[in-house]
């Protein structure tokens, strides 16, 4: 059985994975979190949690390329070349 | 006083270093680092142990751990015997040794003796990890044949780590009748291999210091 540890190395922070290991029950498993991810006082909680109770999610669609709702920003580049682009063909018609 | 402590620390180091020899080929790999450590911890007990025993004999803990004849060791039979590859008998060794040094530890944190007790305080606190390994793994093999087996035949050796007053304690806390015990003061012929090995690199070149 397969335990995944997430590790809090001071009051207050966010619990961070820090590793898995296998075990056979729950005792085990806390034997094994202290020993790989305690001993050296390198935390001050653990989280150990079975890989099965996790439910993972993943694979999100963005098929309509809504960027602007993303969390890492409204990326203009694109945009603006688009924008240069349009201008240019634009002025060109001025000229004539 | 530095009898007792030999003794003690004496059983701490063969202990260690027969645990020791699990390491890399323990059942798998979380175990190999536990119970690495544990070996590792007992070696440490023994040499605090021996820091104080050193002191009243006027030498160094390295001179009592490394420097004695093999026939000058105190520890109990218990320790020395060679268990690898037989994790059963290993883990039987394990509980019935870690029971015996919580009795015998419990009576040295009462002694009158401060610096003693305060040593058998700290060792405490390290033991009681050991304990909580040894349960659970008497927990998981509690009724496997070859677990009960290595218990039963290991019992009177168990005994021969305690002086006889405090055999009771122990027979009752595992429930298991007072026999005859192996007693401390003759060596198994398992010991002197385990002696040459470990003493190797130290007669190698006599009175270096590392």
């Amino acid at each position: 059985m397969i335990w995944e540890v997430f590790r809090q190395e001071r009051k207050g922070q966010a619990f961070q994975h820090a590793g898995a290991l296998s075990a056979p029950d729950r005792t085990f498993a806390e034997e094994y979190a202290r020993e790989f991810y305690g001993r050296r006082a390198e935390s001050q909680a653990l989280w150990v949690v079975p890989r099965e109770a996790i439910l993972e999610v993943g694979d999100f669609v963005d098929e309509l390329k809504r960027n602007y709702h993303r969390v890492d920003g409204y990326p203009l580049k694109e945009k603006l070349k688009e924008a240069r682009a349009r201008a240019a063909v634009s002025a060109g018609e001025g000229n004539q | 006083m530095s009898d007792l402590l030999l003794s003690i620390a004496d059983d701490e180091l063969i202990l260690g270093w027969r645990d020791s020899e699990w390491t890399g080929i323990a059942p798998f790999l979380e175990e190999d680092v536990a119970f690495s450590s544990i070996a590792q911890n007992e070696v440490g007990h023994a040499r605090a142990l021996y820091e104080l025993a050193a002191r009243e004999l006027g030498t160094t803990a390295d001179g009592l751990a490394f420097d004695r004849a093999p026939a000058e060791y105190r520890c109990a039979p218990l320790v020395e015997l060679r268990l690898v590859p037989d994790w059963a008998r290993t883990i039987a060794r394990h509980v019935l040794y870690e029971t015996a040094d919580e009795v015998r530890i419990a009576e040295l944190k009462a002694g009158a003796d401060t610096e003693l007790s305060g040593l058998a305080a700290k060792i405490d606190r390290e033991e009681a990890y050991h304990r909580i390994h040894a349960r659970m793994w008497a927990e998981r093999l509690a009724g496997e044949p070859r677990f009960e087996e290595a218990l039963d035949e290991l019992w009177p050796y168990a005994l021969g780590v305690l002086p006889a007053e405090l055999r009771p304690h122990l027979a009752e806390k595992l429930g298991r009748p007072l026999v005859d015990a192996v007693e401390r003061g003759e060596h198994t012929e398992q010991l002197e291999p385990l002696w040459e090995e470990m003493t190797m690199v130290r007669r190698s070149v006599p009175g270096a210091a590392w």
